[in-house]
């Protein structure tokens, strides 16, 4: 769940998402849900030249399952915090075993 | 807040499967595990060599886990696109070959 409130913390920054098909695609994170299915408004792709497959779309709907990665904004994460709250839903999920 | 494909019904969408296919239709239905009914479906088959070849497909059921993408269709800006001369090589799949 930690990833998925980093995420909802993200939301109305701008993202680049990169596809398993190496397909990256830049917009504005409009939604997330717990599947880490996000919704993208303002798209535009990194390479229109190669894919030309979405030049009249300008809002989508990504598949959480088929995400590389995710390029954040980096002024916006606070790594730090993000590091401490991972271990502590690690020690957390420990404790509760 | 929770992603929902709600605001896309009966519009334009334009979806990206698992195997790299693009189906251009009317969006009629939804679920939870993104299985996604298609009205007038479309395929659009892109290639190096010629432009986009447009096939009909009819009512289509997209299969959840197939999905990899659903863009909504601005349908004006759909209108000045022409397919005829947009060459470009087809979308890789998602899924590693095995």
């Amino acid at each position: 769940m930690l990833f998925f409130s980093f995420f909802k913390s993200l939301v109305g920054k701008d993202v680049v998402i990169e596809l398993k098909n190496d397909l990256s695609i830049c917009g504005t994170l409009h939604s997330v849900d717990q599947y880490l299915n996000m919704k993208l408004t303002d798209i535009t792709v990194s390479d229109p030249e190669r894919f030309p497959h979405m030049v009249s779309v300008k809002n989508c709907f990504i598949r959480g399952s088929v995400v590389r990665y995710v390029q954040l904004p980096s002024d916006q994460v606070d790594t730090q915090l993000l590091a401490d709250s991972c271990r502590k839903e690690l020690a957390d999920s420990k404790a509760k075993q | 807040m929770t992603s929902t494909l709600e605001s896309y019904m009966n519009r334009m969408v334009n979806v990206v499967t698992g195997d790299g296919r693009v189906i251009v239709g009317l969006l009629k239905g939804f679920d939870q595990l993104i299985n996604l009914v298609i009205e007038d479906a479309h395929e659009r088959c892109y290639s190096e060599t010629d432009g986009v070849l447009i096939t009909p497909l009819g009512l289509y059921i997209i299969r959840g886990e197939n999905v990899a993408i659903i863009g909504e269709i601005d349908e004006e800006l759909d209108k000045r696109v022409d397919l005829e001369n947009v060459k470009a090589a087809p979308l890789a799949p998602i899924w590693v070959p095995q």
